[in-house]
């Protein structure tokens, strides 16, 4: 079963067409990467699922469930979450408020509850904190909780990043660029992080990557987009043999030569 | 090691020449003139000598800080220096003013700020005698940093003590008169202007000793304790602070009351402002809007010179409170997609329109146009009507009460959160599921609560309401409170507002310089301390029992952690 649907999407910035009529399916459990050169339209179209954008013509269904035009707050609530290229943390905000705003979907308790400090809400609050510890100690960040989000370093708020998105319990993760700015070494912690997610979480992720070496062992389907325009799509073995993906990321001529070379190999 | 002198020389003429201009500006705007006559102890110094004399040695005192040669002699001379080159930017004045009319440019350029900046001994005396007592002034300020800390604070504390004193002598006296017997311990400090010298010995002297012996006593850091003590230590101190507050008024007398009762209208609009601005981060410059809604509501319902509606104050006030959060709400809605600039530009507009719509000849039959609405009614509790500053000023209190306790509660709770999510990054917040419709509209009308409040007692204080009342300054002054006190800090707006709305009211003197030492408020306070007065302190949360916690199924981090 497919969780995401998009059927032809597009989005245009005045006369750029930056998604031309994406055709998109991720199955249920899937580990799915979208890659392509920069300027393909990836980000683009992350931020068309999670409505941040609205595209100009097409649909985006969730489940069978259409959301296209849905505003982002609706559609999180839906169960779809995100992480950002460049971390977008809560920087003045303690590691735990991060998680805690993240379950903002799930917590109920409004201005009365606040002030008033009923038994529901004060429950809720004590449940909300400890599961934010918990997952906490999931991604590998415990007893830095009440430190700034700002004071953490790179890699940690990457993956705090990553437990805010999953502290709105979604069905959908979407990862842009996950390992960037990584070393070798905390870049096969990621991978084998973003595994146990789908895994042991049962979430079902789609991800931006422009480590080859990260795509290729991790993806089940890998898309690949061009100026906007959806190139390739296939197992991992089947995009390193396309000739257009290579065409796109080397150039023309290059690609000749390398199918040849690839071709012969 | 020629560079390191060159350059510690550097910083000495640097010190002393800021310090100068800041002599000459004050003496040019006229503070030390206004202040020459105010004695801080009879017949010796004057408030006006403290202030040409204390930016020479402050300034000697911050350059000699930065020395890094341990050497005493080094350290007395950058700062002696240092307050000559204050002491020769300061002689220009009366040597330039020798020459040339100032007074046709600068008002206050008069023979009597010179006969004060040269001691009264004229031209080449006075100048050299300046010139010395700045040099003396820039020793004594280095010199300070030769003492050892708790001297330091010590004397400090004591000078601040025994200037603030003398200053405030004429309160200090009216005040006393009331404590009978009492009175006669302390009235002998003062003098007819000011100190008497035997007073400002024994002030010098007792919070000297004071300071030294506190700062010697070992306290355990209150967080070092264990919860139930600090939750017992917390109790003490509220209650404490409650019983103060509550025989404040009974002590202080009327015209004390009557300026706490300024503070505390501006406390309430402050907590309220301090949820818009400093928890949500939407700048709101129009809030004064509000505070003339719940104003003019009031007005509108009680007062019996419109004859509208013959309300008393307590059944008005809930429409007033509405009435001003539903205000909130229409300001909310326009400006929901605004951010920064733009916003503040809009509710500026906002803020203008109403007082207009106040002031304005096609609502006068309801706003009373420019006579605004005279003869609000007061508030009764049972037979007693609330009428004078002290009454009111108990009423102020439980409101603040009530609206500190709110915003306290708030501002930890799950929409506090969101606030400070929808401050951080709004986009980001909205894609965590957070609806900033509401989230926003929430935070315009609770903001809008307080000061509406707020308003409906400044209506009842008056027993009127003048579209003149509601100026953009309103708003000023109460964003200034919260950037003075600490943006998103509770206590902070008491703080803020207590320094910026009381002292002028205590130093009649100054409400002349008002904005002036807003300004330059506002800019040492962005350069030195930017968190403000009394900052928020982040909660913690105690994430040290996680030993307790049920684990996840996985109990090992699935991430080995490389910082650890």
């Amino acid at each position: 079963m497919a969780v995401l649907v998009s059927n032809k999407v597009t989005k245009r910035f005045g006369g750029l067409e930056a998604l031309a009529k994406i055709d998109l399916e991720v199955k249920e459990h899937a580990i799915h990467s979208i890659i392509g050169p920069n300027g393909a339209g990836k980000t683009t179209f992350f931020n068309c699922v999670t409505g941040f954008y609205t595209s100009e013509e097409g649909e985006i269904f969730l489940e069978k469930r259409n959301i296209t035009g849905l505003s982002p707050d609706r559609v999180t609530r839906l169960g779809i979450s995100r992480t950002y290229q460049n971390i977008r943390l809560f920087k003045n905000m303690t590691v735990v408020e991060n998680i805690l705003v993240g379950m903002h979907p799930h917590l109920k308790s409004g201005l009365i509850g606040g002030i008033l400090h009923d038994p529901r809400t004060m429950r809720e609050e004590v449940d909300a904190v400890e599961e934010a510890k918990r997952l906490l100690q999931f991604v590998g960040l415990k007893g830095k909780g009440d430190l700034m989000a700002k004071n953490l370093p790179y890699g940690q708020q990457r993956r705090l990043e990553i437990a805010r998105a999953l502290a709105s319990k979604p069905k959908l993760l979407l990862l842009d660029e996950p390992t960037a700015g990584m070393n070798p070494s905390e870049t096969q912690e990621m991978v084998h992080f973003i595994r146990q997610l789908r895994d042991e979480l049962g979430i079902t992720i789609l991800l931006i990557e422009h480590q080859m070496r990260v795509v290729m062992s991790i993806s089940e389907l890998i898309t690949v987009l061009d100026f906007g325009q959806k190139i390739a799509e296939g197992n991992p073995a089947e995009i390193q043999k396309n000739t257009r993906v290579i065409e796109a990321y080397l150039g023309r001529g290059a690609a000749s030569g390398l199918g040849q070379a690839a071709a012969t190999a | 090691m020629s560079t390191n002198t060159s350059a510690l020389w550097k910083q000495a003429i640097r010190a002393g020449l800021i310090g100068g201009a800041i002599v000459m500006l004050l003496a040019l705007v006229g503070v030390i003139g206004t202040f020459k006559d105010r004695d801080i102890i009879s017949g010796w110094i004057s408030m006006g000598h403290v202030l040409f004399l204390a930016p020479m040695l402050l300034f000697a005192y911050n350059a000699a800080r930065h020395v890094e040669s341990p050497s005493k002699a080094g350290i007395l001379l950058v700062g002696a220096i240092s307050g000559l080159m204050s002491a020769l930017v300061t002689a220009i004045l009366p040597l330039f003013g020798q020459v040339v009319n100032l007074r046709a440019m600068f008002a206050n350029a008069s023979p009597d700020l010179y006969k004060m900046l040269t001691f009264g001994q004229g031209i080449p005396l006075g100048v050299i005698i300046l010139l010395l007592v700045g040099f003396v002034m820039g020793g004594l300020g280095a010199s300070l940093l030769l003492l050892p800390i708790r001297l330091r604070k010590a004397l400090s504390q004591a000078v601040v003590w025994v200037i603030l004193a003398g200053l405030l002598r004429e309160l200090i006296v009216v005040v006393i008169s009331r404590w009978g017997i009492v009175a006669y311990l302390i009235r002998w400090m003062f003098a007819q202007n000011g100190l008497a010298p035997v007073g400002a010995i024994a002030i010098f002297v007792i919070i000297g000793a004071l300071t030294f012996w506190q700062s010697g006593r070992k306290r355990p850091a209150p967080r070092d304790l264990p919860p139930q003590q600090k939750q017992k230590r917390t109790l003490v101190t509220l209650g404490g602070a409650g019983i103060i507050l509550i025989i404040l008024p009974l002590v202080l007398g009327v015209y004390f009351s009557e300026i706490l009762d300024t503070v505390g209208l501006y406390i309430l609009m402050g907590l309220g402002l301090n949820i818009v601005v400093g928890f949500a981060g939407l700048l709101d410059l129009g809030y004064v809007a509000f505070f003339a809604i719940g104003a003019y509501t009031v007005g509108i319902l009680t007062s019996p010179e419109l004859g509208l509606f013959h309300l008393t104050y307590w059944q008005a006030l809930p429409f007033a409170v509405v009435v001003a959060v539903l205000a909130g709400v229409v300001l909310g809605l326009p400006v929901l997609k605004m951010r920064g600039d733009y916003l503040a530009i809009v509710t500026l507009g906002f803020g203008e329109i109403i007082r207009i719509l106040a002031l304005s000849d096609w609502l006068k039959p309801w706003l009373g146009g420019s006579q605004g609405i005279q003869q609000i009614a007061h508030p009764w509790i049972g037979s007693l009507e609330i009428r004078n500053q002290t009454q009111l000023y108990y009423l102020i209190l439980v409101a603040i009460a009530i609206a500190g306790f709110i915003a306290w509660r708030l501002k930890d709770s799950h929409l506090g959160r969101s606030w400070m999510a929808v401050r951080e990054d709004e986009d980001v917040a909205q894609a965590m599921g957070i609806n900033l419709v509401t989230t926003k509209l929430l935070a315009f009308a609770s903001g809008a609560f307080f000061a509406g409040l707020s308003g409906t007692i400044f209506a009842t204080k008056l027993t009127a309401a003048y579209p003149h009342s509601f100026s953009l300054f309103v708003s000023i002054n109460a964003l200034c409170l919260i950037i003075i006190g600490g943006m998103g800090s509770i206590p902070g707006v008491v703080v803020g507002s207590l320094v910026l709305m009381g002292s002028p009211e205590l130093l009649r003197e100054f409400a002349e310089y008002r904005y002036l030492v807003y300004g330059a408020l506002l800019v040492v306070m962005m350069l030195m301390k930017p968190e403000g007065l009394w900052p928020e302190a982040r909660r913690r949360l105690e994430l040290h029992e996680e030993n307790e916690l049920v684990p996840l199924e996985e109990p090992q981090p699935v991430l080995n952690d490389p910082g650890q």
